[in-house]
């Protein structure tokens, strides 16, 4: 093909000068334009300048050549191109000729068969390994990858959600310069032209500035970047992640280092205020030791778990202990702790309190077998202390590992970059994806910080906060886009592959720094493999990157364990300021940071304690609420350093007493539809020096505010649904949880008793209570398989959220140190399904597998079987719920599933598509469903393993067996409705020698 | 027969509009034209004779109709989530208001049916009227089940009918029962009312004052003409369909009552739903034939036909079947301990003391402790007190459904669930709406045709408007 004959792409998106748009009345016109509207508006809007601007962006290069004044050959060239797009995109029409398709079928792509492509998703710069489900080269669902040690197959809610992410039709889609769309290409001649006066001065004035990250390639690149200019510099701002993990480790093993925690190895487990089972790179591995650590079936001992936090946390949820201490009072309890363990730690002032010696007791007698985890947020000291405990013991190397640091050496602050940007020092910026404008502890002022720079580039997925105020704004590639790497808490390298060409044009990191590097257009994949190749010294490299990249690591990439010295010293304690209330400040338990904040599913998703959604609320104890007449929804203004922040309150039974916790993540601007001008923003009371606990004060504004939370009532009014018992009664009593119930017959029924045979296949679920910690996963797991609508906090707070499957949680006990049970609820599938009786149209109904089955196209929407569930695990759409209007949203949905309608009834259905693709395949080849062929969804992310799912006529299935222990029992069984979903009885490890302090519980 | 505008007789009339009072079921000096003239001439009067509460009463009920179709269209367009429920409480205020209207609707068969097979004179002036009424009801109680639907207009899968998929609904869900419970009571309460009416509408044809009219009830009189073997076969068909009606009157409740009895939701699952629902639909079936009769007969100057008798028979037999009602409650109650069943006693104590608890309260201060005032002859006889004392029942018996509907919903058996139920305005306006309807219908209906059954007035003219009872009471 000629040359001539050719258009350009690059002719096309050739960038001119424009005006300014007006975005905002633009985007509020469009937003407010739907159906028939929509198209008068632009009509209308057609001889306005909004219309033409709004073309320009949609097709940028186009509009510009078009009114002026085309000559003949540029209008052919543009009608070909665009008649040949035509045809590619939509064929609306066939050749009446008969055609064959796929004369080459693509290699591996069956329609309708969904391939597996392992990768990781970076979160807080570590990778979580994954496996990711496409459909037609289409990314559906994330699912862990069983090989990767900071996965083991689960993953947590982010990972889920960030399929959704990926398809947010909020992302911003094109490179823009002050507001202007403009192209890459003009980007990286400017950009090279910068460099090029950089590297004049040695790179001084640069400055770029990133997200923790352990990506070996981006190590790489920036460290050339730095020997080549000195006196560039590079910061690392992870809001997050708390700075004094990294410098503990580093005072512990005299460089970079890791303290990874082998609960495997640990009888005992003391926890200061960690949430290591939900927060931390090694979170989901922790959670899976933790779990198989606390079997008590076939006479095994499970460990004990004492957690001691201000507020009630995922892991503490299942502690067989829980005290309820300030935050700011944890490094006194850990010097005190380590004192009693025979530490020599400075003074901590104060009296331990009255439990503490039997912890040190338990610990000391499990010398070797015991750890102490500190918490994520505590200071250095706390940090400290936990490794002086904990090497006392004899569990360093053991149950607390030191490993190899894989995070980046000599990096600089977000302080440091405020000073620095203040000082004048800072002449260009490069801003890797993070977003300081809106995470910035607000004492660094950052929004006028920035501006001192000549020229900020920010690579982001969204036009937000920062990139409002940078010159520069490119669009970033999701991870699930483009070529990248990066490494567990481990050190085990995981190759990131892209699903999917990057939907908007997205860049990577990686791509921004070849040009500082000198070596403009270069992609991803070539950065990231040239990488790897030039780390392999085997030659065998040929092999090495294929099976890398099949098996979703790079195998022997895992880092050595420090030899570490033994003893630190622990610094004297900063007497903590007694009295008044202080401030906890965490990331939020669904959002983070802030940065999912635009995404429905993690929105929607209940936070694990307060079941609350859509909003962030200020946690006070009982007592507070006592005392200050507090009610779930009253605003409190909470103050800190005379900068306050306005939210509503929740009461958190188990919250320490003068001490209310909030949360980052809302309060944003330039979030997206979903996530902005919704909750406070927590970041506007932080301070940079006391970041994650600070004396404030708290105070009622008299005015109310509705919070949409999804459970009312938190106990369970003497109906035990969740059953419970101390180890020891356990052991004399395995049937505890049926011991008071009488049996009822199996033919307690009207209509025939034996209807089924079950002679196939006979599906069924347990779950185990004792190892549930309420972390969420299955229920976003369970969203992102089943194509389970967004309903938004207004119909959230009118009782109709959609989730398949949820996280009952209970108290029992006092208020102030109550124990918490979390009780995952998915449907019953009961052999006598009160549902099933009362729908006049079939459209629920029992299959001869024993699930009970919805029929949407059946359904009418009476919602009787809803009404008449005893369990409440039915949804139903009182609306039009799904988006059937936004078609970015349609590349998300789970083709295997049906996107359901207004008017229909739905529920848990066992994944009924999982099912059929490995009965089908089962069937082909001869041969029954093996057990563990099957996963449901919830099943599958689990990270404590506590779903299991199999068939009931295999005695020798995972499931069955489970079924079959005595602590095994069904919800509401005196109902006969038989459930097929059963639960494994909860048991609790406690310490006698604290039981005295239980025994006075109210029941 | 006569030959002059009735209209013109009734005005000229100088009988005295008075109320014999509770001893007979008919003024005395009655004589059959007079009663003729009076009861047709109502419906034959001209527009400037309309009484004014038929006219303001007739606008504003066409108002709320209105409201009733843009209610229904927006729930159309939009869906149900316009209205308060949710998950748990998965039904509100359709099914409180289908229950309810059901309920009315069985004033006016047990009026014709049984009342007629017991061979009580009272009915006669209220019995054409009553059936009316329930033909109304049953119209605004069929309509709630379909807009209840997520998918109303699928509803017509409920019915049984070889689809092309041969998929049949199923038959152990007690919606499917009721979907042949009230189409079965509509129809033959359409009938019955119908068949009653042919011989006034043979009257009405005959002293129409306008040619359009003696066409119109011509039609509808089909062909009567009053021979002998006319009323030998009218009386022969009436007694038939009396005696069919009668079970109809029980049935249609009870199986309403399953909705309820046969699923497993603690104050739902009740085997005394039965019994206690249809008494519970009489007494708010007799609760509405006196709030509408009361103004109606001041209106139309009725007084002397529906007297005091008919009033204090209504009021006792409001008093009777509230007592099975109230036993009802006790009976629940008593079982709620009982049983010792955990979830049922917390339901019970949960109605009376938690967040809707004074719904309860309400509902017994209106079912129960009010209506005994009408043990007082006294309060029975005092026509204004009787009506404030028929509206209280009315909204006793809905109250009555929304405890039973959706206090029971609110907390069932996981604590996890429990759930809150707040109706919106859509819900009030759909409900008010049907209200309007039915006035509006009933307004109709006595502008339109006679309101009280002519010829069986004239019976009781020629048994001297005493019927059988003897006369207790001392002018």
């Amino acid at each position: 093909m000629k040359e001539s004959s050719f258009v350009s792409l690059e002719s096309l998106l050739e960038p001119r000068p424009r005006t300014a748009p007006n975005l905002h009345a633009l985007r509020e016109k469009l937003a407010a334009g739907r159906g028939p509207v929509f198209w008068r508006t632009l009509e209308e809007a057609a001889e306005s300048e909004e219309l033409r601007e709004y073309i320009e962006q949609e097709f940028p290069g186009l509009s510009g050549q078009i009114p002026q004044g085309v000559d003949r050959r540029s209008l052919l060239k543009v009608m070909a191109a665009s008649l040949a797009m035509a045809g590619a995109a939509a064929c609306t029409r066939q050749p009446r000729e008969a055609i064959v398709p796929y004369v080459r079928q693509p290699e591996n792509v069956i329609p309708g068969v969904p391939l597996f492509y392992a990768t990781a998703m970076p979160v807080a710069g570590y990778a979580r390994g994954l496996l990711v489900e496409s459909h037609l080269n289409r990314p559906t669902k994330v699912e862990g990858n069983p090989d990767h040690p900071a996965s083991l197959g689960a993953t947590s809610i982010f990972e889920q959600a960030s399929v959704l992410d990926l398809y947010d039709p909020d992302r911003s889609e094109s490179v823009l310069h002050e507001g202007r769309a403009t192209s890459w290409a003009e980007f990286t001649g400017i950009f090279i032209n910068e460099s090029q006066s950089l590297a004049q001065r040695k790179g001084e004035g640069l400055a770029i500035l990133s997200g923790a990250t352990t990506s070996p390639t981006l190590i790489d690149q920036m460290n050339r970047i730095r020997a080549q200019w000195p006196a560039s510099k590079w910061y690392i701002h992870e809001p997050s992640v708390n700075p004094a993990i990294a410098s503990a480790a580093k005072k512990i093993a005299g460089r970079g280092a890791l303290v990874a925690y082998d609960l495997s190895q640990a009888d005992v487990v003391v926890s200061l205020e960690s949430d290591f089972a939900n927060v931390g790179p090694a979170m989901l591995a922790n959670a899976r030791q933790l779990a198989r650590r606390r079997a008590v079936d076939n006479g095994a001992t499970p460990c004990r778990f004492y957690a001691i936090e201000s507020a009630p946390s995922v892991s503490g949820s299942i502690a067989d202990h829980r005290f309820a201490v300030k935050s700011s009072q944890i490094p006194v309890i850990a010097y005190q702790l380590a004192k009693a363990c025979g530490v020599a730690a400075p003074d901590a002032p104060g009296a331990a309190p009255e439990w503490l010696g039997a912890v040190a007791k338990d610990l000391t007698d499990a010398r070797g077998r015991s750890v102490v985890i500190p918490g994520e947020f505590q200071p250095e000291s706390v940090h400290l202390a936990a490794y002086a405990i904990n090497a006392a013991l004899g569990n360093t190397g053991k149950s607390a590992r030191v490993l190899e640091g894989v995070e980046p050496e000599e990096t600089h602050s977000l302080e440091e970059l405020a000073s620095d940007l203040n000082g004048g020092h800072v002449e260009t910026l490069v801003i890797l994806g993070s977003n300081p404008v809106y995470n910035a502890p607000s004492s660094l002022d950052f929004a006028n910080a920035i501006r001192k720079a000549r020229l900020v580039i920010r690579l982001g997925q969204f036009f937000d906060e920062t990139s409002l105020l940078s010159h520069w704004h490119i669009p970033e590639a999701h991870y699930l886009e483009t070529w990248s790497d990066s490494r567990a808490f481990d050190g085990t390298v995981t190759i990131q592959q892209p699903l999917i060409l990057p939907l908007y044009d997205g860049k990577s990191a990686h791509e921004i720094l070849t040009i500082l590097d000198g070596k403009p257009d270069v992609s991803s994949h070539d950065i990231v493999k040239g990488y790897w190749q030039a780390q392999n010294k085997t030659g065998d490299f040929g092999a090495v990157w294929p099976k890398s990249l099949h098996d979703g690591f790079v195998a022997g990439t895992a880092v050595a364990e420090v030899k570490a010295g033994g003893s630190v010293a622990l610094p004297p304690l900063a007497s903590p300021a007694t009295g008044g209330v202080e401030v906890v400040l965490r990331p939020d338990p669904t959002i983070g940071d802030g940065t999912y904040s635009n995404n429905g599913w993690l929105q929607e998703l209940p936070k694990p304690q307060s079941k609350m959604t859509w909003d962030n609320v200020v946690l006070v104890s009982p007592k507070a609420a006592t005392d200050m007449h507090i009610d779930k929804g009253h605003v409190l203004r909470v103050t800190v350093d005379g900068k306050s922040i306005e939210g509503p309150a929740w009461i958190l039974p188990g919250h320490a007493e003068d001490s209310v916790t909030i949360t980052f993540g809302y309060g944003r601007k330039g979030s997206g539809r979903v996530g902005n001008d919704i909750g406070y923003n927590a970041y506007a009371i932080q301070n940079a020096a006391a970041r994650y606990v600070a004396a404030g004060s708290v105070e009622k504004t008299g005015r109310t505010y509705r919070i949409a939370d999804i459970q009312e009532t938190q106990t369970m009014a003497g109906r035990d649904p969740v059953r419970a018992a101390e180890l020891s009664e356990f052991r004399e009593h395995p049937d505890f949880p049926t011991r008071e119930e009488k049996p009822l017959p199996p033919d307690l029924t009207l209509y025939l008793p034996q209807e089924f045979p079950y002679t196939g296949y006979k599906w069924g679920m347990a779950i185990d209570l004792n190892v549930c910690i309420g972390c969420h996963s299955c229920v976003i797991a369970c969203q992102a398989e089943n194509n389970i609508a967004v309903v938004g906090k207004d119909q959230v707070a009118r009782g109709r959220h959609m989730h398949w499957i949820r996280v009952d949680r209970y108290y029992s006990g006092n208020l102030d140190t109550p124990e918490i049970y979390n009780q995952p609820i998915p449907c019953m599938h009961c052999e006598n399904a009160p549902c099933e009786l009362v729908c006049p149209v079939a459209a629920t109904v029992h299959s001869d597998e024993g699930i009970n089955q919805m029929v949407y196209n059946r359904c009418v929407g009476t919602r009787y079987c809803s009404n008449n569930c005893p369990y409440k695990v039915r949804r139903f759409n009182f609306y039009l719920y799904s988006d059937w209007q936004t078609p970015s949203l349609y590349g998300v949905r789970n083709p295997d599933v049906t996107v359901r309608s207004r008017g229909v009834m739905e529920k848990c259905s066992y994944c009924i598509q999982r099912i059929q693709e490995v009965k089908i395949q089962a069937e082909k080849e001869e041969r029954r469903a093996r057990d563990g062929e099957i996963q449901t969804a919830c099943q599958q992310v689990c990270p404590t393993e506590a779903i299991t799912f199999g068939d009931l006529n295999d005695r020798n299935s995972k499931v069955a067996k489970l079924q079959a222990l005595k602590r095994n029992y069904g919800l509401l069984d005196d109902l006969n409705t038989r459930p097929r979903t059963t639960y494994l009885g909860y048991v609790r490890n406690s310490n006698e020698a604290l039981r005295g302090q239980r025994a006075n519980r109210e029941s | 027969m006569p030959t002059e505008n009735p209209e013109e007789k009734l005005l000229a009339t100088n009988v005295q509009v008075i109320d014999p009072g509770p001893a007979s079921v008919l003024a005395p000096g009655h004589t059959y034209d007079s009663v003729t003239d009076k009861i047709a001439g109502t419906v034959f009067l001209k527009w400037k004779n309309t009484p004014k509460g038929w006219i303001i009463g007739a606008l504003i009920s066409f108002a709320i109709v209105n409201v009733l179709l843009y209610a229904v269209s927006v729930l159309f367009l939009k869906g149900v989530g316009i209205w308060g429920i949710n998950i748990p409480i998965g039904w509100g205020f359709a099914i409180i208001n289908f229950v309810w209207w059901i309920g009315i609707g069985h004033a006016g068969t047990l009026i014709s049916a049984i009342l007629f097979l017991l061979k009580q004179d009272w009915r006669t002036s209220i019995n054409r009227f009553a059936e009316a009424m329930t033909l109304f009801a049953v119209a605004c109680a069929a309509m709630f089940p379909i807009l209840h639907l997520g998918r109303p207009w699928l509803f017509y899968w409920l019915m049984p009918y070889p689809s092309s998929m041969w998929l049949w609904p199923q038959p152990r869900s007690p919606l499917e029962w009721d979907v042949f419970a009230v189409s079965t009571y509509g129809t033959v309460s359409l009938v019955f009312w119908y068949v009653g009416l042919i011989p006034d509408l043979a009257t009405m044809r005959d002293s129409a004052p306008k040619l359009w009219m003696q066409r119109m009830y011509g039609v509808l009189a089909l062909g009567w003409r009053g021979s002998i073997k006319h009323w030998h076969r009218y009386n022969k068909a009436y007694l038939l369909l009396a005696g069919l009606s009668t079970p109809l009157v029980l049935s249609v409740h009870t199986i309403v009552s399953f909705d309820f009895a046969i699923s497993v939701i603690p104050g739902w699952h009740t085997t005394i739903f039965p019994p206690y629902f249809v008494a519970g639909a009489i007494y708010s079936g007799f609760a509405m034939v006196l709030t509408l009769i009361i103004p109606l007969r001041s209106w139309y100057k009725m007084q002397d036909i529906i007297t005091m008798r008919h009033i204090e028979a209504s009021a006792k037999v409001m008093l009777g079947t509230g007592l099975i009602v109230a036993y009802g409650y006790t009976q629940e109650a008593f079982f709620a301990w009982y049983s010792g069943d955990p979830y049922e006693s917390f339901m019970y104590w949960n109605r009376m003391t938690g967040p809707y608890g004074f719904t309860y309260l309400l509902l017994i201060l209106c079912n129960i402790a009010i209506p005994q005032a009408l043990w007082s002859g006294k309060v029975r006889r005092n026509v204004p007190l009787v009506w404030c004392i028929s509206i209280v029942v009315n909204i006793g018996m809905w109250l009555e459904r929304f405890v039973i509907v959706v206090v029971s919903l609110t907390r069932d058996f996981l604590p996890s669930q429990w759930g809150t139920y707040i109706p919106t305005g859509w819900d009030i306006a759909t409900y008010v709406g049907t209200l309007g309807f039915f006035v509006m219908c009933m307004f109709l209906f006595v502008r339109l045709l006679p309101a009280i059954s002519i010829f069986e007035e004239r019976e009781v003219v020629h048994h001297g408007g005493h019927g059988h009872v003897e006369p207790a009471y001392e002018p």
